[in-house]
């Protein structure tokens, strides 16, 4: 327990400070209500994992979303903001139609990484639906291949207008 | 081997295609197979799978051909069983070897074979709903419209009758940033009696939408198969491809891809141990674990260029190689890591609580993770030594003289110490591999061995096969005469692993099967496809 104290101290901080000093280039598109605090709801839709694993990483301590008033949510009904991953994988697309479906009004779908937002390499499978905007109404597009956690936290601060 | 070759060659209608020091070939007809087979099992040590492949050879005069790799331990020697001319169907294998189970169902919903004898009618990796003969990887297949014709059509599960049982369906969709997955349990009161677990809703097709690929591009699509087992899934990929055209590559390239895949191990086991905290609530456990593993994600981004290691290896070499300021900046980086590791596990190691939830947990019995295969540190755990890296010579593997860790309980907790030991050797690996490039003079390295596709084996089955952090993954690969990918299948870790999940559950209780799932930490991206 001691090692364990000493350690904190001598580790200090590891929460990076800095990310929240940048300004939205653009207006926040979301009422004044949801820009303090926004609730995301994942769904991952055949991504290869890449995604899902940096939309982790932002819980670590060196991100901690939710300092920012982010957190994710175990049930669509208490979220506003759905993050997809994957190119929509035929055999998801019900329960990606549920999921959203599931959501109260006002609400908003993310499209995280290159495959949810066009197919990214998976353009052309048979299994594949080339992208979350033939499955659900996109709002917002994050790219990468997979984008990186700073990625992520800029583009939600962003539409926060942070 | 030579007492397998002598009954191979007395066998009526078997040919020995190649027999080499290491590998061998052998075609058989489909209805020997069964026979021969049980054969190889009976050989001790017993053989492992590597990996079962149905190809549509009928524009060669082959018909469906199968393709089943066996290793042998202890004699580094894999044998590959072919069985041509195939029409409509082959006798079931998975009676005599369980471990084929999953991948009949999926030729027979694939290719629309059918494996006669097969106990489970069920569909695998096309669920109900898909139009009547949709059997996207015989070769006359050409893409449609039949995704828009996928309606949806009830899964079917097995019933179970008595007082006071009952289901409880879970997912696909789960609470939490997770792959989606259905897991049925069925329960009596707190104990589970029986899961079936409804995976291959991530199902996309890659490997038919490689097919025809330039090399290139197929490895564009193999490193996203799996996004944690990127680069082990490339580096399979990309010793099929030089074992196809005869590339040795040199030892820099061998030296830093050994350093890469043990950059994979030890970030994927350090998020693995924090995530098996996260199973049981244990928020302290997990926020080191995913400290850990973002510095390392971090070096690795900063190193080579990808949180993730993809795109550094390619055919025939390395995208990049680091100086020896980089190596041993890299060293220095990863000995303070290494030493915070050592700080934060015995937090994890010397907690009553979670030693409580762990000991005893999710037990995999070693002879059912013998029948199904199972590979990685979930056999490990259960006492079975086939780590990859010590059974077959490649990379420098020979040189760290590696030796399987195993644990002999089975459960939750040995499959962590496995993960910690293992984590540990890794950095010790880490340590006299940089070391060695660190001193090393200045390499001369320029670009990759180019890959010359006059010289490439048309038609050829092969394979590539490395230790991921998740067990063996296996790459089969047949090019055509133009150099093109005709045929892929990707055998990966969490593939062969995902079967033995439900066995263990059994006789737990549901709030377990986080810490049990996390336990194995398998992908459903590489399993589905």
């Amino acid at each position: 327990m001691l090692n364990l104290l000493l350690r904190k101290l001598h580790m200090g901080r590891l929460t990076e400070q800095g990310i929240n000093s940048q300004i939205a280039q653009i207006p926040s598109a979301l009422p004044a209500s949801f820009r303090q605090s926004l609730q995301i709801r994942h769904l991952a839709c055949g991504s290869c994992n890449a995604c899902d694993w940096e939309m982790t990483a932002l819980g670590n301590s060196l991100y901690d979303h939710q300092h920012f008033g982010i957190d994710f949510v175990a049930s669509p009904r208490h979220a506003d903001l759905l993050m997809c991953t994957g190119p929509g994988a035929t055999q998801l697309v019900n329960a990606a139609h549920e999921t959203y479906e599931a959501m109260a009004n006002p609400k908003w779908v993310m499209a995280v990484g290159d495959c949810a937002i066009n197919g990214g390499v998976f353009k052309g499978a048979y299994a594949s639906s080339g992208g979350m905007d033939r499955v659900l109404p996109v709002d917002f597009k994050v790219p990468g291949c997979p984008p990186s956690p700073d990625d992520l936290i800029k583009a939600l601060l962003g539409i926060m207008g942070k | 081997m030579l007492s397998l070759r002598e009954y191979l060659q007395s066998y009526q209608g078997i040919e020995i295609i190649i027999w080499e020091n290491k590998e061998g070939i052998v075609e058989l007809s489909s209805s020997d197979l069964p026979e021969v087979l049980s054969y190889c099992l009976e050989i001790k040590p017993r053989p492992i799978w590597l990996t079962h492949v149905v190809n549509d050879e009928r524009q060669l005069g082959r018909g469906f051909c199968l393709y089943l790799v066996l290793h042998f331990p202890g004699k580094d020697f894999s044998l590959t069983l072919v069985a041509k001319g195939i029409k409509e169907e082959f006798p079931t294998l998975a009676l005599i070897f369980p471990a084929l189970n999953w991948s009949e169902r999926e030729a027979q919903d694939l290719f629309g074979l059918h494996a006669v004898g097969h106990p489970d009618p069920r569909s695998l990796v096309l669920h109900p709903g898909w139009p009547q003969g949709f059997h996207p990887l015989r070769k006359d297949y050409k893409a449609g419209d039949e995704r828009k014709a996928f309606d949806r059509a009830p899964l079917v599960f097995p019933e179970m009758h008595g007082d006071g049982i009952f289901q409880v369906p879970v997912g696909p969709i789960h609470a939490g940033i997770i792959e989606p997955g259905h897991f049925r349990f069925y329960a009596i009161g707190e104990p589970v009696l029986h899961l079936e677990a409804q995976l291959f809703y991530t199902h996309k097709g890659i490997e038919k939408l490689v097919e025809g690929r330039s090399i290139e591009d197929g490895l564009r699509i193999i490193e996203r198969v799996c996004g944690v087992c990127a680069l082990s899934h490339g580096l399979a990929y990309c010793e099929a491809v030089e074992k196809l055209a005869n590339v040795e590559v040199s030892r820099p390239v061998l030296l830093w891809r050994t350093i890469l895949a043990e950059l994979e191990r030890a970030y994927n086991h350090i998020g693995d141990i924090g995530n098996m905290c996260a199973g049981v609530g244990f928020a302290l456990g997990n926020a080191n674990g995913s400290q850990s593993k973002e510095k390392l994600q971090r070096l690795n981004l900063e190193f080579f260029g990808h949180r993730f290691l993809r795109g550094v290896v390619v055919p025939g070499g390395m995208k990049l190689i680091p100086g020896s300021k980089d190596s041993q900046a890299m060293l220095n980086r990863l000995i303070k890591l290494s030493d915070d590791f050592e700080a934060w596990i015995p937090l994890l190691l010397e907690h009553d609580g979670f030693r409580q939830r762990a000991v005893t947990t999710g037990v995999l019995k070693p002879e059912n993770a013998i029948d199904l295969g199972v590979t990685g540190p979930a056999a490990r755990a259960s006492g079975i030594a086939n780590d990859w890296r010590e059974l077959h010579a490649y990379l420098l593997y020979p040189e760290l003289k590696v030796t399987s860790i195993i644990e002999q309980d089975g459960d939750a907790w040995s499959r962590l110490m496995v993960r910690v030991k293992e984590t540990r050797e890794s950095f010790r690996f880490l340590n006299t591999l940089l070391r060695e490039a660190m001193q090393g003079p200045e390499f001369n390295y320029d670009k990759p061995v180019s890959i010359a596709l006059g010289k490439v084996r048309p038609f050829s089955p092969t394979w590539g096969c490395v230790e991921s952090p998740r067990g063996t993954d296996v790459i089969w690969l047949m090019l055509d005469e133009q150099g093109k990918i005709y045929r892929c299948r990707v055998r990966s870790a969490s593939y062969a692993n995902w079967p033995a999940v439900p066995l263990t559950l059994p006789g737990n209780i549901v709030p377990d099967f986080p810490l049990i799932n996390k336990s194995f930490e398998l992908c459903y991206s590489c399993c589905d496809r």
